[in-house]
C-alpha cells in the first residue's frame, strides 16, 4: 500500500463511523473527542476575541470614549478568562494531544477514554457557568482575581466566573493523569522513552503541570470564595488575612500555567521544523530534557510577578534568579530548533510558515522574560504595557502561532481534506504581519509607562495605541480566515493523502482520516521508523 | 511631558537619579535581546535560503547533534544571565534602599485619589510638591485595595498594600510636573487614579509650604492623642498602663512572649489597630483595638506624633513592672 494513497470511498474511518448527534455526544473515541473540544475551544476563542476587538477600539482614542469604565473592566476581565482558561489551556493538549497522543505511541485509545469524554463534559460545564457570569452582568477582577478587591469590594459576578474556572480545572487535572498513563503504559513495542517523539515529550511535561498546579488554584478560588462568602478572614487585613498571600497562591499555579499554555506550542513546533526541514530534529535529548526541566523551574518562578509588593528584597532576588534559569531550557530549544534546517532539504508550507513565525516571536517573547526577570527593570514596567506586550509574544506569538501551525499539519489527517495551500500561506503571512504591528508598539507604551488596564490615557500614548489597533484589525482578520478555508476544505478541499508532507511518524502511516481503532494491527517501532535520511517504510507490525 | 499626541514618542523623560541607572540597564537588555534575536532570525533566514528544497527527492543525511554547540548555547546564555542577574539585582537594591537623610512623606491611596500628606502638615489630592535635589522617602498606604504609585520619568513603582505601610524612595533632578499614576487594577475608575509629581527648586517649594495651614502634622497627632485618650496609658503619671513613647521609635522591643520587633512604622500602626498582636514585655494586653476607628490619615499624624516626641526625663520612666529596656540595644535601625 503507498503512502500517498487516498482512501478508497466509502472506507469506514472514525468520522464516518456514525452521524448521530449521541454517536458525537457520548462517543469515547479520542479523535472525536479531540473534535468536541476543537469546536468548543473554537466558540470561546471568538468570543475571547470580540472581548479583544473591543478593547483596541477603545484605545483608539486618550479619552474612555467607547465604553463606559464599568463595561471596559469587564471586557478586559472576561478577555483574560476566556482566553487563559477556556482557549489556550485546552487548546494544544485538548484538541491536538488528544487526537494524536494515542496514535503517536501507537495506541487504539487514550488509557481511559470515558474519563476523557467525561473531561469534555467537565469543561463545557465550566465554560458554562463562566459564561452565566458573562450574560448576568460580567465580572471585572481582571483575570488574576487580586484580593481584596475580587473579595470585599467588587460586586461583579466573581464567584460565578471563578466557579468557572474552579470546575474547568478538573477537566485540566484529568486531560493530563489520561496523557501520562497513557504514555507510560500504553506505547507500541519498541517506542522507547528515547524514540517518542517531541509532541509527546512535550505533552508528557505539561500534563505533569497540569496534574500538580491545578489543584492550587482550585483551593485558591475555594479560598476566594470563602471569604466572599462568609468573611472568613485569609486575604482581607481588616479579617486578618494577608492580600498578598492570595498572589503567591495565585501565581503558584498560574505562572506554571504558562508553560501549560506553551509546552505543547513547542512541541507541535519540533515536529513540523523536522518534518518540513527532511532532518530530525537537532539533539533531541537536549529538546526532550529542556520540556521537563521548564515544567519543574516553573513551579519555582511564581514570585517574580510581585516584586513590586514589597516582598523582602532577598526573596526577589531568589525568584530573579531562578527566573533566569528557566529561560535557558528556551534558548536551548530555540538554538536546537533552527540548526535542525542546517544542512537540510527546507520548503515552506503553512505549518513551517507558522513555525518559522513562532521561532521569531518566541525569541522576542522570551528575551523580553529576561528583560522582566531582571529586578531594577521590573520595578519600572511592572504592570504596564511592557509585560502585556511580552506575555502576548509568548501566548500569542508562541501558542497560538503553535496551535494553528500544528492545526495545518495534521488537518489532513484529522480532516482527511487538504487545506487551500495559498490560502492559508497568505493567513499565515497576515498573522504575523498583524501580530508584530499590534504587540511591539505595546512594547515601547509599556517603556513610556503606560499602564496595563487603563481604560483611558495620557494623550502622548496616543500614536502608539492607533498602530496597535490597526494592526490588531490585521491580525483579525488572519485569523477569520483559516476559519473560512478550512471549513470549506471539508466539502471542497481534495482528499489528504496518508502523508502528505512526507512526515515521519506512526500518525503518518494510518489513513487520512483515521479509523476508528486508528491501528488494525500493533505497530512495532524502531528506530527507522523516525528516521527522516531514509526513504519511508511500513512498520512492522504484531499481529 | 508635554509631548502632542502627534508625536510618535520613544523614550519617557529622565526625572530622577534612578532613572539614568535604569535606563542603562535597559540598554544593556536591548543590546543583549537584539543581539540573540538577530543570531536567531540569521541562522533561519541563512538555513532556509541555503538548504532551501531544490528536488521533492531531496533526502539529506542525518545529523544527530552536536554536544558542543549544545554547550555553548548553554554556558554562553548561562553566563550572560547571570551578568543580567546581579546588575539587576544592584540596580534593585538602589531603587529599595533609601539614603538616610530623606524628606519624609505620607501617602495614602483610595478608590481612586492619591492623597498626600507632608509632615508640615499640608495636605493635597492627586499631586505632590517635592523640592529637586532631595531625596524624597514615601510611606504608602491604603484605605481599601492594593494600589501602585508608579512614576515613569521616575522609574519607580510600588504597590500599597492594605494592612502595612510600604514605602519608596526616589530624589528628583529636574523641575517639572510628571506623571503619577495607579500602576495596579484597583477597580472601576483605575485609569482615573491619576495624579502629578510637581517638582520645584527647593526655594519654590519652601514657598508653596508656607502658603499651606498653621500647624505640623506632629501637632495634628498630638490633638488626636488626646482625643483618643492614648494620653490616658502613655503618659507618665498614676493612669500609666502603657509603655512610654518618647525615643520608641526605631528601637528594639522586647515581646511578652518572647522575641523582640523593631518599632518600625508597621509595628506602631499595628500597635494602634491591633495592639495585642505584639505587645511589649512587662505589660497587659488591655488596650482596645482601633481598627476601624482611626483612618488612614489619622494613624498617620498619630506615628509622625509618636517619632516627634522628644526624649525628657519624665516621659522615659517605665512604670515598676516593666523591665528596664538597656541603653545598650538601642543601635539604630
Amino acid at each position: 500500500m503507498s503512502y500517498h494513497a487516498v482512501p478508497a470511498p466509502g472506507q469506514k474511518n472514525y468520522l464516518n463511523n456514525g452521524y448521530g448527534l449521541m454517536s458525537w455526544l457520548l462517543t469515547k473515541d479520542h479523535k472525536r473527542i479531540a473534535l468536541l473540544y476543537l469546536l468548543s475551544i473554537t466558540f470561546f476563542f471568538i468570543l475571547g476575541g470580540i472581548m479583544a476587538i473591543l478593547i483596541r477600539y477603545e484605545l483608539l482614542t486618550p479619552a474612555g470614549d467607547l465604553l463606559q469604565s464599568e463595561t471596559y473592566n469587564k471586557v478586559f476581565t472576561m478577555h483574560g478568562i476566556l482566553m487563559v482558561f477556556f482557549f489556550l489551556i485546552p487548546s494544544i493538549p485538548a484538541v491536538l494531544g488528544n487526537f494524536l497522543i494515542p496514535i503517536m505511541v501507537g495506541a487504539k485509545d487514550l488509557a481511559f477514554p470515558r474519563i476523557n469524554l467525561l473531561s469534555w463534559y467537565i469543561y463545557v460545564v465550566g465554560g458554562g457557568f463562566t459564561l452565566w457570569a458573562i450574560v448576568t452582568g460580567g465580572v471585572d477582577t481582571g483575570w488574576t482575581f487580586y484580593t481584596p478587591y475580587s473579595t470585599v469590594y467588587s460586586n461583579t459576578k466573581v464567584m460565578a466566573a471563578a466557579l468557572g474556572i474552579f470546575i474547568s480545572g478538573f477537566s485540566s487535572i484529568l486531560t493530563g493523569l489520561n496523557f501520562i498513563v497513557t504514555i507510560h503504559r500504553m506505547r507500541a513495542p519498541g517506542l522507547t522513552w528515547s524514540r517518542l517523539p517531541l509532541f509527546v515529550w512535550a505533552h508528557y511535561a505539561t500534563s505533569l503541570i497540569m496534574i500538580l498546579g491545578t489543584p492550587v488554584i482550585a483551593i485558591t478560588i475555594l479560598l476566594v470564595g470563602a471569604e466572599r462568602a462568609f468573611g472568613l478572614g485569609i486575604f482581607d487585613p481588616k479579617l486578618g488575612g494577608d492580600p498578598v498571600l492570595f498572589q503567591h497562591l495565585f501565581w503558584f499555579y498560574s505562572h506554571p500555567a504558562v508553560y501549560i499554555m506553551i509546552l505543547p506550542g513547542m512541541g507541535v513546533i519540533s515536529e513540523i521544523i523536522a518534518c518540513f526541514s527532511r532532518k530530525n530534529i537537532f539533539g533531541y535529548n537536549f529538546v526532550a530534557a529542556s520540556s521537563i526541566a521548564i515544567a519543574v523551574l516553573g513551579f519555582l518562578v511564581w514570585g517574580h510577578h510581585m516584586f513590586t509588593t514589597s516582598q523582602s528584597v532577598y526573596a526577589g532576588m531568589a525568584f530573579s534568579i531562578i527566573t533566569f534559569l528557566v529561560g535557558i531550557p528556551s534558548a536551548i530549544k530555540t538554538f536546537n530548533w533552527a540548526s535542525t534546517m542546517y544542512k537540510g532539504s527546507v520548503s515552506f508550507e503553512t505549518p513551517m510558515l507558522y513555525a518559522l513565525g513562532f521561532l521569531g516571536l518566541f525569541t522576542i517573547g522570551g528575551l523580553t522574560g529576561l528583560f522582566l526577570a531582571t529586578l531594577g527593570f521590573d520595578i519600572h514596567v511592572h504592570d504596564t504595557y511592557f509585560i502585556v506586550a511580552h506575555f502576548h509574544y509568548i501566548m500569542v506569538g508562541g501558542a497560538m502561532m503553535s496551535y494553528l501551525g500544528g492545526l495545518h499539519f495534521w488537518w489532513p489527517k484529522i480532516s482527511g481534506k487538504m487545506y487551500p495551500e495559498a490560502w492559508a500561506r497568505m493567513s499565515a503571512i497576515l498573522v504575523f504581519a498583524g501580530f508584530n504591528l499590534t504587540f511591539f508598539p505595546q512594547f515601547i507604551l509599556g517603556y513610556l509607562g503606560m499602564p496595563r488596564r487603563y481604560h483611558a490615557y495620557p494623550p502622548e500614548f496616543q500614536v502608539l495605541n492607533v498602530l496597535s489597533t490597526a494592526g490588531a484589525s490585521i491580525l483579525a482578520l488572519g485569523y477569520l480566515l483559516p476559519g473560512f478555508y478550512l471549513l470549506w476544505s471539508l466539502k471542497y478541499g481534495p482528499d489528504a493523502p496518508k502523508n502528505p508532507f512526507g512526515a515521519r511518524g506512526l500518525e503518518w502511516q494510518i489513513d487520512s482520516p483515521p479509523i476508528t481503532e486508528n491501528f488494525t494491527v500493533t505497530p512495532v517501532v524502531d528506530d527507522d521508523t523516525f528516521d527522516y535520511s531514509l526513504p519511508e517504510k511500513e512498520v512492522a507490525v504484531v499481529r | 511631558m508635554s509631548a502632542s499626541n502627534k508625536t510618535l514618542p520613544l523614550f519617557p523623560e529622565q526625572a530622577s537619579t534612578n532613572a539614568a541607572m535604569v535606563d542603562e540597564l535597559y540598554f544593556f537588555l536591548l543590546a543583549l535581546a537584539a543581539f540573540f534575536t538577530l543570531l536567531v532570525a540569521a541562522m533561519v533566514v541563512v538555513f532556509a535560503v541555503k538548504y532551501r528544497r531544490r528536488s521533492p527527492d531531496d533526502r539529506p543525511p542525518r545529523i544527530h547533534g552536536n554536544l558542543q554547540l549544545e554547550l555553548v548555547w548553554t554556558v554562553i546564555p548561562l553566563l550572560l544571565s547571570l551578568v543580567t542577574f546581579y546588575w539587576g539585582a544592584k540596580v534593585y537594591f538602589e531603587l529599595s534602599r533609601p539614603p538616610d537623610n530623606t524628606m519624609d512623606i505620607w501617602i495614602v491611596g483610595k478608590q481612586w485619589m492619591w492623597k498626600a500628606q507632608h509632615l508640615e502638615g499640608v495636605r493635597e489630592i492627586n499631586e505632590l510638591h517635592v523640592p529637586v535635589g532631595r531625596p524624597i522617602r514615601l510611606t504608602l498606604a491604603t484605605e481599601d485595595v492594593i494600589h501602585s504609585f508608579y512614576v515613569p520619568a521616575f522609574r519607580v513603582k510600588m504597590d500599597v498594600v492594605p494592612g502595612r505601610y510600604t514605602t519608596m524612595w526616589f530624589e528628583a533632578t529636574k523641575p517639572g510636573r510628571y506623571h503619577l499614576f495607579c500602576a495596579e487594577y484597583c477597580g472601576t475608575k483605575h485609569s482615573g487614579m491619576r495624579g502629578e509629581i510637581v517638582v520645584m527648586e527647593p526655594a519654590d517649594y519652601q514657598e508653596w509650604l508656607a502658603g499651606g495651614p498653621k500647624g505640623d502634622l506632629a501637632s495634628q497627632g498630638e490633638k488626636l492623642f488626646t482625643e483618643l485618650a492614648c494620653v490616658t496609658c502613655h503618659q507618665a503619671g498614676p493612669t500609666q498602663r502603657g509603655p512610654a513613647l518618647a525615643g520608641l521609635a526605631g528601637k528594639p522591643v522586647q515581646l511578652a512572649g518572647g522575641g523582640s520587633a523593631v518599632a518600625d512604622d508597621n509595628y506602631l500602626r499595628e500597635s494602634i489597630l491591633n495592639p495585642t498582636a505584639r505587645v511589649k514585655a512587662g505589660y497587659d494586653p488591655i488596650m482596645p483595638v482601633f481598627q476601624g476607628l482611626v483612618t488612614e490619615e489619622a494613624l498617620q499624624a498619630l506615628i509622625t506624633y509618636i517619632k516627634a516626641l522628644p526624649v525628657t526625663p519624665d516621659n522615659v520612666v517605665a512604670p515598676a513592672a516593666a523591665p528596664a529596656a538597656p541603653a545598650a540595644e538601642s543601635k539604630g535601625h
